[in-house]
């Protein structure tokens, strides 16, 4: 799926560790799994040689490890940033968590990131080894003796599926060509639930949330949620921990999740990614953004550095709260 | 303890400088609202954080009104546009999770409006008995 290389990137990284330019490299790493495939800071390039990998996992949005890391280390750091990625880099300078003097960014072409759950589905568990061909993934499972091509249309992660943008918004450098804002249906399944009675969305949602095991990684992982004190860790909010199904704990914590990235988030689609239990956390960002649009006018966050988030602004003539539902009788 | 005729129980979030007085004078003027309508009083309508909304639901509350200054006339100058903007943002997301939307109102009602206060609330704790009991939006843990 991927276009540019292992070896472009690699090439790359050395040269500017080498000419002194940057002294550490995000990459990737193998983990435990072939699909499983760990962030890590590369110093070296024997390092580089021997454990940077690329491939169709490597989803990971390096944008939000710079917060930290541009704190503990000297000198620059070399990024790669997918097109998507760039959005939250920039949302990031714009809310100034990190110094971008300390930053080397590299824009990478991507074709579009796999999703394991999906390639699980097709091919089967216990997987061991996945190739990418012509034709798409090859997947090697412990049960099947030839392995099981999984087409890459059908190995597509949601995001990217819905992908919003090929055109990176901030590098210093750009590996390959320049892409453009796509047009993406990224709003279709959020309309297909808003014409639901409010029942339906209720046993949706109910299903949905009640899966979550409060592991914080959604949050964790957000590239808009850098607070370094959560509401979430707070010991005494009583509500740090998992809840029996069928309360409502589960569903404010997904509420207050998205409703602190409101008009921050970029849409990377990094929570939905990480959630073990699959659930679509898109779609209660994607409501966010789709409101904000319908109400507050168009606006991608991240698209440039320093724009002002649309719920940290007002205009005297905005919209009532009890007039956005109107959205016909089928609500009442 | 009640059994039958539960009677709905009302958060109301008011802005210190309008609607807090706004009830006061409701009160003055005698004239009449539900006693289950609990008063919060805020220093600014956009005092109030979307958990506190959330949190009054899960122990147990029916219905949860923000009352503020009317837009323009804020005493911080622009605190209740604010407000504004993200409880239509977070009314809209839980209609989106299947939440009743009359449970949920913000309504402005200036310091000389007692006559608006009263009947707010009243119009108010009326719909939300109509839907009845907030099955939703309780958490068993939370409740006292
Ligand atoms: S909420 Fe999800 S999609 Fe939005 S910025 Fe955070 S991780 Fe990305
Ligand atoms: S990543 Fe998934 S399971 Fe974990 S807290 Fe977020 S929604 Fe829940």
């Amino acid at each position: 799926m991927q276009k540019i290389t292992r070896e472009v990137l690699i090439e790359k990284a050395a040269s500017l560790l080498n000419e002194g330019v940057v002294s550490a490299v995000y990459g990737w790493k193998k983990g435990e799994f072939v699909y499983d495939v760990t962030p890590a800071l590369f110093t070296t390039t024997e390092e580089l040689e021997k454990e940077f990998v690329w491939g169709d996992f490597c989803g990971a949005n390096f944008s939000k490890y710079l917060v930290a890391s541009t704190r503990k280390i000297e000198g620059k750091i070399l990024v790669f940033l997918k097109p998507c990625d760039t959005y939250s880099f920039n949302q990031l300078l714009t809310e100034h968590r990190f110094d971008r003097e300390k930053v080397y960014a590299v824009g990478i072409p991507c074709e579009g990131m796999a999703d394991v759950s999906k390639v699980k589905a097709a091919a089967g568990e216990g997987i061991i080894a996945i190739e990418s061909t012509e034709e798409g993934l090859a997947v090697t499972t412990l049960y099947n003796d030839a392995p099981v091509v999984v087409p890459y249309a059908e190995a597509l992660a949601e995001r990217c599926i819905n992908c919003k943008s090929k055109k990176h918004v901030a590098y210093d450098e750009l590996i390959g060509e320049e892409g453009d804002v796509l047009e993406s249906g990224r709003f279709d399944q959020v309309a297909e639930l808003e014409a639901m009675t409010p029942d339906e969305r209720f046993a949706f949602w109910q299903n949905e949330l009640s899966k979550c095991i409060r592991c914080n990684a959604c949050r964790d992982v957000c590239p808009a949620c850098t607070c370094e004190k959560c509401v979430f860790n707070n010991p005494v909010s009583g509500a740090e921990t998992k809840a029996p199904m069928g309360t409502f704990e589960e569903k404010m914590f997904h509420i207050i999740r998205a409703f602190h990235v409101a008009g921050r988030c970029t849409d990377c689609g990094e929570c939905s990614r990480v959630c073990p239990q699959d659930i679509p956390l898109h779609l209660l960002n994607r409501k966010f953004i789709k409101d904000i649009n319908t109400h507050y006018g168009e606006y991608q966050a991240g698209a440039e550095v320093g724009s002002r988030a649309p719920l940290v602004n007002y205009t005297t003539e905005d919209v009532e709260p009890c007039d956005v539902f109107e959205r016909g009788d089928k609500n009442a | 303890m009640q059994v039958n005729e539960k009677k709905p129980l009302i958060v109301a979030f008011c802005c210190n400088w309008c609607s807090y007085a706004g009830a006061d004078l409701a009160g003055n003027n005698r004239l009449a609202y539900p006693a289950d309508v609990k008063i919060i009083r805020v220093p600014c309508s956009c005092r109030v954080n979307p958990m506190f909304i959330l949190r009054a639901f899960q122990r147990g509350a029916d219905g949860v009104i923000i009352c503020g200054c009317h837009p323009g006339d804020c005493h911080y100058t622009s605190g209740n546009y604010f407000t504004r903007r993200r409880m239509a943002m977070l009314f809209s997301m839980l209609d989106y999770l299947g939440i009743e939307k009359e449970r949920t109102r913000v309504e402005w009602v200036s310091a000389a409006e007692g006559a608006k206060f009263a009947a707010t609330m009243n119009d108010f704790a009326e719909k939300v008995a109509a839907l009845g009991e907030n099955k939703r939006l309780e958490d068993l843990r939370c409740k006292r």
